[in-house]
């Protein structure tokens, strides 16, 4: 049997990448992408605790279903903010979306 | 046995080097095509685990739509081949240090934790037919509200994607 924790580790590790891109990069849809890499990272300790956890049960399961929901309408909004942005900019970096700092 | 050992093998070195991939390639495409595969990896965790249906609405949900929508994304808006594509060096250094100040500490606590050794057998029984009895039982409410929230994600994609062009 694999350990519950090298699902963990595969799932920090994964983790780690996503703020690392999500805080470095500049295009806004790596941005995106790596947000979603995130949310990828904590669906497998969700499943992975579905079936290692002290309680272990379906829930797990189901949650990683609700959270896969809610990262696809983030990333489908996430995405007309972006594209209306680009239209009234033209930019897609997130370093010259400073219009509320200035 | 051993083969869920090799699989689990294949299956992480994947996702990560997918992972590192899409951080280290310049052009923004390569990085889209990258994080696919490991969308694609994961789900083949996913089946790993026992939660078939989960993995398959991951293949579904991230590797068709997701990777996809983010292409047109990059598609419709600029995306110039080579451009300084992370922000200044003193950024990332800190912020890289800050990252593995987290890696080390979760990692110590993943090491410590004593993790409960038996694992729930689900292979006995219908994963899909499962999830539905749940869903319907005891989680109703959460999955109506999750049809509402996707359904106002849709008209507010569309309201604000659109408006503009109006005024133009």
């Amino acid at each position: 049997m694999i350990p519950a924790s090298s699902y963990l580790l595969v799932a920090l590790i994964l983790f780690c990448v996503g703020l690392y891109g999500a805080l470095t990069k500049r295009h806004a849809i790596i941005v995106l992408l790596s947000i979603e890499l995130m949310f990828n990272a904590v669906n497998i300790n969700l499943v992975a605790f579905a079936k290692y956890g002290l309680f272990a049960n379906m829930t797990g399961q189901i949650f990683s279903l609700f959270s896969i929901t809610v990262a696809a309408a983030e990333a489908a909004v996430g995405l007309a903010i972006l594209i209306s942005l680009y239209r009234n900019r033209s930019t897609v970096h997130v370093d010259e979306m400073d219009l509320m700092k200035r | 046995m051993s083969g869920q050992y090799i699989a689990f093998f294949i299956l992480s070195l994947l996702t990560i080097s997918g992972a590192i991939f899409m951080i280290s390639f310049n052009r923004v495409i390569h990085m889209v095509v990258a994080l696919a595969f490991t969308f694609l990896s994961i789900a083949g965790l996913f089946i790993l685990l026992e939660a078939e249906f989960v993995g398959l609405t991951q293949i579904m949900v991230y590797s068709g739509g997701v990777s996809v929508l983010m292409l047109f994304g990059i598609m419709l808006t600029q995306h110039s081949k080579v451009e300084r594509s992370e922000q200044k060096p003193a950024l990332r250094i800190f912020t890289f240090a800050g990252i593995l100040a987290f890696f080390v500490a979760v990692f110590y606590g993943i090491q410590k934790t004593p993790w409960s050794q038996e694992a729930v057998d689900y292979s006995t029984q219908n994963n899909v037919k499962e999830i539905g009895v749940q869903l319907y039982n005891n989680y109703v409410i959460p999955f109506e509200l999750v049809s509402v929230l996707l359904l106002v994600a849709l008209i507010g994609g569309i309201i604000m994607a659109k408006k503009e062009a109006d005024d133009e």
